[in-house]
Protein backbone atom coordinates (compact mmCIF):
# COMPACT_ATOMS: atom_id res chain seq x y z
CA UNK A 1 0.00 0.00 0.00
CA UNK A 2 1.64 3.04 -0.51
CA UNK A 3 1.74 6.06 1.27
CA UNK A 4 -0.13 8.41 -0.40
CA UNK A 5 -2.96 5.19 -0.23
CA UNK A 6 -2.47 4.76 3.47
CA UNK A 7 -2.88 8.37 4.25
CA UNK A 8 -6.35 9.12 2.26
CA UNK A 9 -7.82 5.63 3.57
CA UNK A 10 -6.98 6.96 6.62
CA UNK A 11 -8.65 10.38 6.60
CA UNK A 12 -11.86 8.70 4.97
CA UNK A 13 -12.16 6.39 8.06
CA UNK A 14 -11.94 9.68 10.29
CA UNK A 15 -14.25 11.49 8.67
CA UNK A 16 -17.10 8.79 7.88
CA UNK A 17 -16.75 7.27 11.51
CA UNK A 18 -17.04 11.16 13.08
CA UNK A 19 -19.95 11.56 10.85
CA UNK A 20 -22.23 8.57 11.58
CA UNK A 21 -20.77 8.94 15.18
CA UNK A 22 -22.37 12.52 15.37
CA UNK A 23 -25.46 11.15 13.73
CA UNK A 24 -26.38 8.12 16.11
CA UNK A 25 -25.36 10.35 19.01
CA UNK A 26 -26.73 13.86 18.62
CA UNK A 27 -30.40 12.39 18.97
CA UNK A 28 -29.61 10.89 22.12
CA UNK A 29 -28.00 13.47 23.69
CA UNK A 30 -30.58 15.75 22.23
CA UNK A 31 -33.80 13.76 24.49
CA UNK A 32 -31.53 14.82 27.47
CA UNK A 33 -31.13 17.84 26.90
CA UNK A 34 -35.05 18.14 25.93
CA UNK A 35 -35.73 16.25 29.02
CA UNK A 36 -33.95 18.98 31.06
CA UNK A 37 -35.26 22.37 29.71
CA UNK A 38 -36.72 24.97 32.01
CA UNK A 39 -40.00 26.08 31.28
CA UNK A 40 -39.33 29.72 29.82
CA UNK A 41 -36.59 30.81 27.16
CA UNK A 42 -33.53 31.07 29.27
CA UNK A 43 -34.83 28.76 32.39
CA UNK A 44 -31.93 27.38 34.10
CA UNK A 45 -31.62 23.59 33.90
CA UNK A 46 -34.40 21.25 35.51
CA UNK A 47 -35.11 17.85 36.80
CA UNK A 48 -38.74 19.22 36.75
CA UNK A 49 -39.53 16.49 33.83
CA UNK A 50 -38.10 13.30 35.79
CA UNK A 51 -39.44 14.43 38.75
CA UNK A 52 -43.24 14.68 37.66
CA UNK A 53 -42.94 11.32 36.12
CA UNK A 54 -44.03 9.75 39.81
CA UNK A 55 -46.95 12.04 39.20
CA UNK A 56 -49.00 10.31 36.46
CA UNK A 57 -50.74 7.27 38.26
CA UNK A 58 -51.37 5.56 34.29
CA UNK A 59 -48.18 6.08 33.31
CA UNK A 60 -46.55 4.08 36.57
CA UNK A 61 -49.68 1.68 35.76
CA UNK A 62 -48.11 1.62 32.23
CA UNK A 63 -44.77 0.99 33.55
CA UNK A 64 -45.87 -1.58 35.66
CA UNK A 65 -48.23 -3.45 33.02
CA UNK A 66 -44.95 -3.07 30.76
CA UNK A 67 -42.63 -4.98 33.46
CA UNK A 68 -45.19 -7.46 33.87
CA UNK A 69 -45.83 -8.46 29.98
CA UNK A 70 -42.11 -8.37 29.97
CA UNK A 71 -41.83 -11.20 33.11
CA UNK A 72 -44.70 -13.00 31.66
CA UNK A 73 -43.49 -12.87 27.97
CA UNK A 74 -40.12 -14.19 28.97
CA UNK A 75 -40.88 -16.84 31.04
CA UNK A 76 -43.75 -18.10 28.76
CA UNK A 77 -41.34 -17.84 25.88
CA UNK A 78 -39.08 -20.08 27.59
CA UNK A 79 -41.65 -22.93 28.69
CA UNK A 80 -42.51 -22.74 25.34
CA UNK A 81 -39.50 -23.16 23.20
CA UNK A 82 -37.01 -24.43 25.37
CA UNK A 83 -38.71 -28.19 26.25
CA UNK A 84 -39.85 -28.41 22.44
CA UNK A 85 -36.28 -27.15 20.93
CA UNK A 86 -34.75 -30.09 23.70
CA UNK A 87 -37.11 -32.56 22.73
CA UNK A 88 -36.64 -31.83 18.91
CA UNK A 89 -32.93 -32.24 19.29
CA UNK A 90 -33.23 -35.76 21.39
CA UNK A 91 -36.04 -37.34 19.84
CA UNK A 92 -37.66 -35.08 16.30
CA UNK A 93 -34.43 -33.97 13.93
CA UNK A 94 -36.54 -34.27 11.58
CA UNK A 95 -38.56 -31.41 12.56
CA UNK A 96 -35.71 -29.06 13.30
CA UNK A 97 -35.97 -27.25 9.80
CA UNK A 98 -39.75 -26.65 10.56
CA UNK A 99 -39.23 -25.52 13.94
CA UNK A 100 -36.60 -23.16 13.00
CA UNK A 101 -38.71 -21.53 9.92
CA UNK A 102 -41.57 -21.35 12.46
CA UNK A 103 -39.89 -19.46 14.79
CA UNK A 104 -37.94 -17.09 11.95
CA UNK A 105 -40.90 -16.55 9.89
CA UNK A 106 -42.24 -13.75 12.37
CA UNK A 107 -39.26 -11.50 10.84
CA UNK A 108 -40.64 -11.58 7.32
CA UNK A 109 -44.09 -10.52 8.46
CA UNK A 110 -44.64 -7.03 8.78
CA UNK A 111 -45.87 -6.85 12.47
CA UNK A 112 -48.88 -4.25 11.37
CA UNK A 113 -49.78 -7.34 8.76
CA UNK A 114 -50.00 -9.96 11.84
CA UNK A 115 -52.05 -6.80 14.18
CA UNK A 116 -54.31 -7.36 11.71
CA UNK A 117 -54.59 -11.05 11.93
CA UNK A 118 -54.70 -11.03 15.33
CA UNK A 119 -57.24 -8.08 16.01
CA UNK A 120 -60.05 -10.93 15.89
CA UNK A 121 -58.61 -13.28 17.67
CA UNK A 122 -58.30 -10.70 20.14
CA UNK A 123 -61.47 -9.49 20.14
CA UNK A 124 -62.71 -13.29 20.11
CA UNK A 125 -60.68 -13.87 23.47
CA UNK A 126 -61.66 -10.17 25.28
CA UNK A 127 -65.09 -11.35 24.93
CA UNK A 128 -65.37 -14.50 25.48
CA UNK A 129 -62.23 -15.25 28.29
CA UNK A 130 -60.96 -12.42 29.54
CA UNK A 131 -60.29 -8.89 28.90
CA UNK A 132 -56.83 -7.43 30.40
CA UNK A 133 -53.48 -6.17 28.76
CA UNK A 134 -51.70 -8.91 29.45
CA UNK A 135 -53.24 -11.10 26.85
CA UNK A 136 -50.66 -9.12 24.60
CA UNK A 137 -48.41 -11.48 26.40
CA UNK A 138 -49.85 -13.92 23.94
CA UNK A 139 -48.69 -12.26 20.80
CA UNK A 140 -45.41 -10.97 21.98
CA UNK A 141 -44.03 -14.48 22.83
CA UNK A 142 -44.66 -14.50 18.65
CA UNK A 143 -42.99 -11.39 18.29
CA UNK A 144 -39.71 -12.51 19.97
CA UNK A 145 -39.61 -16.21 18.93
CA UNK A 146 -36.54 -15.44 15.97
CA UNK A 147 -34.39 -13.87 18.82
CA UNK A 148 -35.38 -16.04 21.30
CA UNK A 149 -35.10 -18.71 19.25
CA UNK A 150 -31.45 -18.09 17.92
CA UNK A 151 -30.32 -17.39 21.76
CA UNK A 152 -31.30 -20.89 22.61
CA UNK A 153 -30.05 -22.26 19.50
CA UNK A 154 -26.53 -21.37 20.24
CA UNK A 155 -26.67 -22.36 23.88
CA UNK A 156 -27.80 -25.64 22.90
CA UNK A 157 -25.36 -26.00 20.17
CA UNK A 158 -22.30 -25.21 22.77
CA UNK A 159 -23.72 -27.90 24.87
CA UNK A 160 -23.32 -31.89 24.05
CA UNK A 161 -27.56 -32.22 24.64
CA UNK A 162 -27.25 -35.97 24.21
CA UNK A 163 -24.84 -36.87 26.17
CA UNK A 164 -26.04 -35.04 28.96
CA UNK A 165 -29.58 -36.61 28.69
CA UNK A 166 -28.09 -40.08 27.89
CA UNK A 167 -26.31 -39.76 31.32
CA UNK A 168 -29.21 -38.24 33.23
CA UNK A 169 -31.90 -40.63 31.82
CA UNK A 170 -29.48 -43.80 32.14
CA UNK A 171 -28.92 -42.69 36.07
CA UNK A 172 -32.74 -42.62 35.90
CA UNK A 173 -33.98 -39.21 35.61
CA UNK A 174 -37.32 -38.28 34.29
CA UNK A 175 -37.49 -36.30 31.09
CA UNK A 176 -38.82 -33.13 32.94
CA UNK A 177 -35.33 -33.85 35.57
CA UNK A 178 -33.97 -33.74 32.26
CA UNK A 179 -34.61 -30.56 30.64
CA UNK A 180 -35.05 -28.65 33.95
CA UNK A 181 -32.28 -29.78 36.25
CA UNK A 182 -30.11 -30.83 33.89
CA UNK A 183 -29.33 -29.36 30.54
CA UNK A 184 -31.21 -25.82 31.68
CA UNK A 185 -28.55 -24.86 34.02
CA UNK A 186 -25.48 -25.86 31.37
CA UNK A 187 -26.97 -22.79 28.87
CA UNK A 188 -27.61 -20.41 31.50
CA UNK A 189 -25.84 -17.76 29.54
CA UNK A 190 -28.13 -18.35 26.22
CA UNK A 191 -31.47 -18.17 28.77
CA UNK A 192 -30.51 -15.23 30.17
CA UNK A 193 -29.80 -13.83 26.12
CA UNK A 194 -33.00 -14.84 24.99
CA UNK A 195 -35.03 -13.32 28.38
CA UNK A 196 -32.93 -10.04 28.18
CA UNK A 197 -33.80 -9.72 24.54
CA UNK A 198 -37.01 -10.42 25.00
CA UNK A 199 -37.63 -7.85 27.98
CA UNK A 200 -35.69 -5.35 25.28
CA UNK A 201 -38.52 -6.13 22.80
CA UNK A 202 -41.41 -6.19 25.12
CA UNK A 203 -40.92 -2.66 26.51
CA UNK A 204 -40.29 -1.17 23.33
CA UNK A 205 -43.32 -2.89 21.88
CA UNK A 206 -45.87 0.15 20.49
CA UNK A 207 -47.57 -1.55 17.69
CA UNK A 208 -49.31 -4.29 18.86
CA UNK A 209 -50.32 -2.63 22.25
CA UNK A 210 -51.48 0.46 20.11
CA UNK A 211 -53.95 -1.21 17.91
CA UNK A 212 -55.19 -3.47 19.67
CA UNK A 213 -56.10 -0.61 22.22
CA UNK A 214 -54.24 -1.33 25.21
CA UNK A 215 -51.93 1.31 27.06
CA UNK A 216 -48.71 0.03 27.72
CA UNK A 217 -45.68 1.93 27.81
CA UNK A 218 -45.16 2.37 24.66
CA UNK A 219 -48.36 3.74 23.97
CA UNK A 220 -49.09 5.81 27.25
CA UNK A 221 -45.52 7.46 26.30
CA UNK A 222 -46.55 8.49 23.38
CA UNK A 223 -50.19 9.80 24.27
CA UNK A 224 -48.03 11.85 27.21
CA UNK A 225 -46.30 13.33 24.38
CA UNK A 226 -49.06 15.47 23.50
CA UNK A 227 -49.88 17.44 26.96
CA UNK A 228 -46.69 17.12 28.25
CA UNK A 229 -43.60 16.78 25.89
CA UNK A 230 -40.54 17.19 28.66
CA UNK A 231 -41.85 14.29 30.67
CA UNK A 232 -42.88 11.57 28.15
CA UNK A 233 -39.76 12.22 26.30
CA UNK A 234 -37.88 11.51 29.95
CA UNK A 235 -39.69 8.13 30.27
CA UNK A 236 -38.47 7.90 26.58
CA UNK A 237 -34.98 8.24 27.39
CA UNK A 238 -35.11 5.86 30.98
CA UNK A 239 -36.30 3.11 29.22
CA UNK A 240 -34.01 3.45 25.85
CA UNK A 241 -31.82 3.51 28.56
CA UNK A 242 -32.77 0.52 30.44
CA UNK A 243 -33.29 -1.31 27.02
CA UNK A 244 -29.68 -0.12 25.63
CA UNK A 245 -28.02 -1.23 29.11
CA UNK A 246 -29.69 -5.05 28.80
CA UNK A 247 -28.96 -5.23 25.27
CA UNK A 248 -25.44 -4.17 25.60
CA UNK A 249 -24.94 -6.41 28.06
CA UNK A 250 -26.11 -9.22 25.73
CA UNK A 251 -24.09 -8.12 22.54
CA UNK A 252 -21.05 -8.44 24.40
CA UNK A 253 -21.97 -12.00 26.10
CA UNK A 254 -22.68 -14.50 23.76
CA UNK A 255 -21.81 -12.93 20.16
CA UNK A 256 -19.04 -15.28 19.17
CA UNK A 257 -21.09 -17.86 20.54
CA UNK A 258 -24.66 -16.81 18.08
CA UNK A 259 -22.61 -16.04 15.10
CA UNK A 260 -22.60 -19.81 13.59
CA UNK A 261 -26.02 -20.01 14.60
CA UNK A 262 -27.06 -16.76 12.49
CA UNK A 263 -25.35 -17.95 9.02
CA UNK A 264 -27.06 -21.45 9.56
CA UNK A 265 -30.08 -20.07 9.29
CA UNK A 266 -29.99 -19.30 6.08
CA UNK A 267 -32.80 -16.28 6.31
CA UNK A 268 -31.19 -12.70 6.96
CA UNK A 269 -29.02 -12.39 9.96
CA UNK A 270 -30.62 -9.31 11.63
CA UNK A 271 -33.57 -10.51 9.91
CA UNK A 272 -35.39 -7.25 10.19
CA UNK A 273 -37.45 -7.20 7.73
CA UNK A 274 -40.73 -7.63 9.33
CA UNK A 275 -39.83 -4.36 11.44
CA UNK A 276 -41.30 -5.70 15.30
CA UNK A 277 -40.38 -2.54 16.94
CA UNK A 278 -40.37 -0.33 13.90
CA UNK B 1 -41.06 -47.30 14.58
CA UNK B 2 -42.51 -45.04 12.20
CA UNK B 3 -39.30 -43.10 11.79
CA UNK B 4 -37.39 -45.48 10.46
CA UNK B 5 -33.28 -44.32 10.49
CA UNK B 6 -33.62 -40.98 12.75
CA UNK B 7 -31.04 -41.34 14.89
CA UNK B 8 -32.56 -42.90 17.95
CA UNK B 9 -31.35 -41.72 21.51
CA UNK B 10 -30.16 -44.71 23.41
CA UNK B 11 -32.13 -44.67 27.00
CA UNK B 12 -32.90 -46.75 29.78
CA UNK B 13 -36.38 -47.27 28.26
CA UNK B 14 -38.09 -50.24 28.14
CA UNK B 15 -37.47 -51.72 24.52
CA UNK B 16 -39.58 -50.54 21.54
CA UNK B 17 -42.65 -53.22 20.88
CA UNK B 18 -42.06 -53.51 17.29
CA UNK B 19 -45.83 -52.71 14.85
CA UNK B 20 -47.12 -49.50 13.78
CA UNK B 21 -48.49 -47.31 16.34
CA UNK B 22 -49.10 -43.68 17.00
CA UNK B 23 -45.50 -42.53 17.70
CA UNK B 24 -45.93 -40.73 21.14
CA UNK B 25 -42.60 -38.64 20.55
CA UNK B 26 -44.93 -36.78 18.51
CA UNK B 27 -46.71 -35.04 21.57
CA UNK B 28 -43.78 -33.50 22.50
CA UNK B 29 -43.56 -30.52 19.85
CA UNK B 30 -47.40 -30.85 19.81
CA UNK B 31 -47.79 -27.33 22.42
CA UNK B 32 -45.39 -25.58 20.58
CA UNK B 33 -46.88 -26.07 16.89
CA UNK B 34 -50.49 -25.66 17.86
CA UNK B 35 -49.37 -22.02 20.23
CA UNK B 36 -47.80 -20.89 16.68
CA UNK B 37 -50.48 -22.53 14.72
CA UNK B 38 -52.96 -19.88 16.97
CA UNK B 39 -50.91 -16.84 17.15
CA UNK B 40 -48.65 -16.90 14.08
CA UNK B 41 -50.41 -19.04 11.12
CA UNK B 42 -54.15 -18.24 12.02
CA UNK B 43 -53.52 -14.62 11.78
CA UNK B 44 -51.66 -14.86 8.35
CA UNK B 45 -54.89 -17.13 7.03
CA UNK B 46 -57.29 -14.65 8.71
CA UNK B 47 -55.50 -12.12 6.77
CA UNK B 48 -55.25 -13.86 3.35
CA UNK B 49 -58.97 -15.38 3.90
CA UNK B 50 -60.35 -12.03 5.21
CA UNK B 51 -59.52 -10.23 1.94
CA UNK B 52 -61.48 -11.95 -0.43
CA UNK B 53 -64.53 -12.66 1.87
CA UNK B 54 -67.47 -10.34 2.07
CA UNK B 55 -70.52 -10.04 4.11
CA UNK B 56 -72.00 -12.94 2.52
CA UNK B 57 -69.73 -15.11 0.99
CA UNK B 58 -66.41 -14.44 -1.16
CA UNK B 59 -66.21 -11.24 -2.61
CA UNK B 60 -63.38 -9.51 -4.52
CA UNK B 61 -64.60 -6.01 -3.46
CA UNK B 62 -61.87 -6.00 -0.68
CA UNK B 63 -59.30 -5.88 -3.89
CA UNK B 64 -61.33 -3.35 -6.18
CA UNK B 65 -61.84 -1.39 -3.53
CA UNK B 66 -57.52 -1.08 -3.32
CA UNK B 67 -57.83 1.13 -6.32
CA UNK B 68 -58.89 3.44 -5.09
CA UNK B 69 -56.68 7.32 -5.20
CA UNK B 70 -55.88 7.85 -1.14
CA UNK B 71 -55.06 4.17 -1.27
CA UNK B 72 -52.87 3.95 -4.41
CA UNK B 73 -51.00 7.32 -3.18
CA UNK B 74 -50.51 5.12 0.34
CA UNK B 75 -48.82 2.57 -1.96
CA UNK B 76 -47.15 5.07 -3.70
CA UNK B 77 -45.95 6.79 -0.54
CA UNK B 78 -44.78 3.80 0.96
CA UNK B 79 -43.10 2.43 -1.68
CA UNK B 80 -40.90 6.13 -1.93
CA UNK B 81 -39.81 6.38 1.13
CA UNK B 82 -38.64 3.13 1.81
CA UNK B 83 -36.90 2.82 -1.49
CA UNK B 84 -34.98 6.75 -0.38
CA UNK B 85 -34.45 5.30 3.19
CA UNK B 86 -33.52 2.05 1.74
CA UNK B 87 -30.82 3.62 -1.05
CA UNK B 88 -29.41 6.68 1.63
CA UNK B 89 -29.32 3.86 4.17
CA UNK B 90 -27.23 1.16 2.26
CA UNK B 91 -24.81 4.38 0.78
CA UNK B 92 -24.01 5.57 4.04
CA UNK B 93 -24.04 1.94 5.89
CA UNK B 94 -21.70 0.37 2.99
CA UNK B 95 -19.28 3.87 3.67
CA UNK B 96 -19.43 3.48 7.88
CA UNK B 97 -18.80 -0.34 7.42
CA UNK B 98 -15.94 -0.05 4.99
CA UNK B 99 -14.43 2.20 7.59
CA UNK B 100 -14.83 -0.45 9.83
CA UNK B 101 -13.37 -3.17 7.59
CA UNK B 102 -10.21 -1.64 6.72
CA UNK B 103 -9.61 -1.31 10.55
CA UNK B 104 -8.24 -3.71 12.73
CA UNK B 105 -10.44 -7.03 13.25
CA UNK B 106 -10.09 -8.05 16.61
CA UNK B 107 -9.88 -3.31 17.65
CA UNK B 108 -12.01 -1.89 20.42
CA UNK B 109 -14.06 0.03 17.21
CA UNK B 110 -14.63 -2.78 15.54
CA UNK B 111 -16.70 -4.38 18.81
CA UNK B 112 -18.04 -0.99 19.71
CA UNK B 113 -19.74 -0.40 16.48
CA UNK B 114 -21.10 -4.36 15.88
CA UNK B 115 -22.68 -4.09 18.97
CA UNK B 116 -23.91 -0.48 18.75
CA UNK B 117 -25.30 -1.36 15.44
CA UNK B 118 -27.24 -4.77 17.01
CA UNK B 119 -28.58 -2.66 19.20
CA UNK B 120 -29.46 0.46 16.81
CA UNK B 121 -30.73 -1.28 14.32
CA UNK B 122 -33.69 -2.20 16.06
CA UNK B 123 -34.16 1.36 17.74
CA UNK B 124 -37.44 2.86 16.35
CA UNK B 125 -41.16 3.61 17.46
CA UNK B 126 -42.32 6.03 19.82
CA UNK B 127 -38.68 6.77 21.55
CA UNK B 128 -37.18 7.34 17.79
CA UNK B 129 -39.88 9.69 17.10
CA UNK B 130 -39.35 11.88 19.61
CA UNK B 131 -35.49 11.74 19.62
CA UNK B 132 -35.59 13.37 16.39
CA UNK B 133 -38.39 15.60 17.59
CA UNK B 134 -35.98 16.38 20.46
CA UNK B 135 -33.43 17.34 17.86
CA UNK B 136 -34.83 18.79 15.06
CA UNK B 137 -38.68 19.49 15.51
CA UNK B 138 -40.17 23.12 15.85
CA UNK B 139 -38.30 23.51 19.32
CA UNK B 140 -35.51 21.26 19.28
CA UNK B 141 -32.09 21.56 20.14
CA UNK B 142 -30.38 21.64 16.67
CA UNK B 143 -32.98 23.15 14.75
CA UNK B 144 -32.87 26.26 17.54
CA UNK B 145 -28.96 26.34 17.35
CA UNK B 146 -29.52 26.77 13.27
CA UNK B 147 -31.65 29.35 13.78
CA UNK B 148 -29.82 31.48 16.18
CA UNK B 149 -27.31 31.50 13.12
CA UNK B 150 -29.70 32.44 10.47
CA UNK B 151 -30.57 29.09 9.28
CA UNK B 152 -34.21 27.80 9.27
CA UNK B 153 -34.75 24.19 7.92
CA UNK B 154 -38.26 24.73 7.95
CA UNK B 155 -38.76 27.94 5.94
CA UNK B 156 -40.64 25.68 3.45
CA UNK B 157 -42.76 23.69 6.61
CA UNK B 158 -42.29 21.23 8.99
CA UNK B 159 -40.67 18.70 6.52
CA UNK B 160 -39.94 16.55 9.80
CA UNK B 161 -43.26 15.42 10.16
CA UNK B 162 -43.88 14.53 6.42
CA UNK B 163 -42.38 12.27 4.12
CA UNK B 164 -39.24 13.75 3.73
CA UNK B 165 -38.62 13.49 7.87
CA UNK B 166 -39.47 9.87 8.18
CA UNK B 167 -36.64 9.09 5.54
CA UNK B 168 -34.07 10.98 7.49
CA UNK B 169 -35.40 9.36 10.74
CA UNK B 170 -36.09 5.45 9.05
CA UNK B 171 -31.88 5.83 8.46
CA UNK B 172 -31.12 5.77 11.87
CA UNK B 173 -32.05 2.54 12.20
CA UNK B 174 -31.43 1.67 8.23
CA UNK B 175 -27.57 2.59 8.56
CA UNK B 176 -26.75 0.29 11.46
CA UNK B 177 -28.81 -2.53 9.40
CA UNK B 178 -26.64 -2.21 6.68
CA UNK B 179 -23.51 -2.25 8.40
CA UNK B 180 -24.41 -5.61 10.21
CA UNK B 181 -25.73 -7.16 6.88
CA UNK B 182 -22.43 -5.75 4.32
CA UNK B 183 -20.14 -6.35 6.80
CA UNK B 184 -19.51 -10.28 6.55
CA UNK B 185 -19.77 -9.01 2.55
CA UNK B 186 -16.27 -6.73 3.19
CA UNK B 187 -14.49 -9.38 4.94
CA UNK B 188 -15.07 -11.16 2.57
CA UNK B 189 -12.78 -9.62 0.17
CA UNK B 190 -8.73 -10.07 0.09
CA UNK B 191 -5.93 -8.32 -0.03
CA UNK B 192 -4.47 -10.38 -2.58
CA UNK B 193 -6.93 -9.26 -5.22
CA UNK B 194 -5.83 -5.75 -4.79
CA UNK B 195 -2.26 -6.78 -4.68
CA UNK B 196 -3.15 -8.75 -7.86
CA UNK B 197 -4.44 -6.24 -9.80
CA UNK B 198 -1.96 -3.97 -9.28
CA UNK B 199 0.77 -5.89 -10.66
CA UNK B 200 -1.33 -6.60 -13.91
CA UNK B 201 -1.13 -2.13 -13.71
CA UNK B 202 -4.40 -1.72 -12.91
CA UNK B 203 -5.06 1.36 -10.07
CA UNK B 204 -7.71 2.12 -7.52
CA UNK B 205 -10.21 2.93 -10.19
CA UNK B 206 -9.56 -0.39 -11.83
CA UNK B 207 -9.37 -2.25 -8.54
CA UNK B 208 -12.89 -1.33 -7.46
CA UNK B 209 -14.44 -1.19 -11.38
CA UNK B 210 -13.75 -4.47 -12.46
CA UNK B 211 -12.97 -6.65 -9.66
CA UNK B 212 -14.74 -5.06 -5.75
CA UNK B 213 -17.49 -3.67 -6.97
CA UNK B 214 -18.72 -6.82 -9.19
CA UNK B 215 -17.64 -9.00 -6.33
CA UNK B 216 -19.83 -6.36 -3.76
CA UNK B 217 -22.59 -5.63 -6.18
CA UNK B 218 -24.77 -8.50 -5.61
CA UNK B 219 -24.10 -8.38 -1.56
CA UNK B 220 -25.33 -4.68 -2.06
CA UNK B 221 -28.46 -5.34 -3.79
CA UNK B 222 -28.94 -7.34 -1.32
CA UNK B 223 -28.91 -5.32 1.30
CA UNK B 224 -30.43 -2.81 -0.33
CA UNK B 225 -33.77 -5.17 -0.94
CA UNK B 226 -33.26 -6.22 2.45
CA UNK B 227 -33.61 -2.60 4.03
CA UNK B 228 -36.74 -1.65 1.83
CA UNK B 229 -38.64 -4.64 2.84
CA UNK B 230 -37.64 -3.54 6.28
CA UNK B 231 -38.68 0.20 5.82
CA UNK B 232 -42.00 -0.78 4.00
CA UNK B 233 -42.96 -3.11 7.34
CA UNK B 234 -41.89 -0.23 9.55
CA UNK B 235 -45.64 1.12 11.71
CA UNK B 236 -45.03 2.56 14.89
CA UNK B 237 -42.40 5.09 14.07
CA UNK B 238 -44.01 6.63 11.53
CA UNK B 239 -47.42 6.43 13.46
CA UNK B 240 -45.45 8.51 16.48
CA UNK B 241 -44.19 11.37 13.95
CA UNK B 242 -46.20 11.35 11.14
CA UNK B 243 -49.57 14.19 11.73
CA UNK B 244 -51.35 14.04 9.11
CA UNK B 245 -51.54 14.30 4.84
CA UNK B 246 -51.09 11.25 2.95
CA UNK B 247 -50.45 8.27 5.11
CA UNK B 248 -48.45 5.16 4.17
CA UNK B 249 -49.53 1.80 3.57
CA UNK B 250 -49.28 0.30 7.52
CA UNK B 251 -50.64 4.01 8.80
CA UNK B 252 -54.01 3.43 6.39
CA UNK B 253 -54.21 -0.12 7.31
CA UNK B 254 -54.52 1.03 10.93
CA UNK B 255 -57.20 3.43 10.01
CA UNK B 256 -58.95 1.09 8.61
CA UNK B 257 -58.75 -1.60 11.80
CA UNK B 258 -59.43 0.85 14.58
CA UNK B 259 -62.49 2.38 14.76
CA UNK B 260 -61.87 5.55 15.98
CA UNK B 261 -61.62 7.22 12.74
CA UNK B 262 -64.92 5.94 11.73
CA UNK B 263 -63.86 4.48 9.02
CA UNK B 264 -63.28 0.83 10.31
CA UNK B 265 -63.25 -0.95 7.59
CA UNK B 266 -61.54 -4.66 8.09
CA UNK B 267 -62.13 -6.25 4.83
CA UNK B 268 -59.63 -3.25 3.66
CA UNK B 269 -57.46 -3.57 6.48
CA UNK B 270 -57.25 -7.05 5.55
CA UNK B 271 -56.49 -6.80 1.59
CA UNK B 272 -53.67 -3.98 2.29
CA UNK B 273 -52.41 -6.39 4.60
CA UNK B 274 -52.13 -8.81 1.50
CA UNK B 275 -51.06 -6.23 -0.55
CA UNK B 276 -47.58 -5.81 1.87
CA UNK B 277 -47.42 -9.00 2.32
CA UNK B 278 -46.96 -9.86 -1.63
CA UNK B 279 -44.64 -7.08 -1.70
CA UNK B 280 -43.04 -8.09 1.34
CA UNK B 281 -42.18 -11.85 -0.06
CA UNK B 282 -41.21 -10.86 -3.75
CA UNK B 283 -38.44 -8.41 -2.23
CA UNK B 284 -37.29 -11.53 0.14
CA UNK B 285 -37.69 -13.71 -2.25
CA UNK B 286 -35.65 -11.57 -4.80
CA UNK B 287 -33.43 -11.06 -1.23
CA UNK B 288 -32.81 -14.37 -0.86
CA UNK B 289 -31.46 -15.80 -4.70
CA UNK B 290 -29.30 -12.73 -4.03
CA UNK B 291 -27.69 -14.12 -1.13
CA UNK B 292 -27.05 -17.30 -2.75
CA UNK B 293 -25.28 -14.91 -5.68
CA UNK B 294 -22.82 -13.43 -2.74
CA UNK B 295 -22.10 -16.59 -1.18
CA UNK B 296 -20.23 -18.05 -4.09
CA UNK B 297 -17.52 -15.86 -4.07
CA UNK B 298 -17.57 -14.37 -0.72
CA UNK B 299 -16.93 -15.83 2.61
Amino acid sequence: MTRARRLRLRLFRVIVLVLGGAFFLVPIGAMFEFSTRGNRVGAPRTLEAWTTIVTYPDLLGAIRDSLGLAAITSVAMLLLLLPTMIWVRLRLPQLKRTIEFLCLLPLTIPAIVLVVGLSPVYRWMAINLVDTIFLLSFAYVVLVLPFAYRALDAGLSAIDVKTLSEAARSLGAGWGTVMFRVIAPNMSGALLNASLLSVALVLGEFTFANLLSYLNLQVEIFQLGLANAGTSIAVSVASLMFAFILLVILSFFGRARARGAHERAGLPFPGAAGGGLR
Amino acid sequence: MIAAGHPDVKTARRPREGGRRFPLHWIGALPFLLYVALFLLLPTVIVVVGAFAGKDGPTLSNITDLNQQFVLNAFVSSLLISTASALVGAVAGALLAYAVATGNPRGVLRRVVSSACGVLAQFGGVTLAFAFIATIGSVGFIRLWLQDRGIDIYSNGVWLTELPGLVLVYTYFQIPLMVLVFLPALDGIRPQWREATESLGGGTWHYWRYVAGPLLAPAFLGATLLLFANAFSAYATAAALISQGNPIVPIAISNFLTSETGRNNPGLAQALALGMVLIVAIVMTLYALLQRRTSRWLR
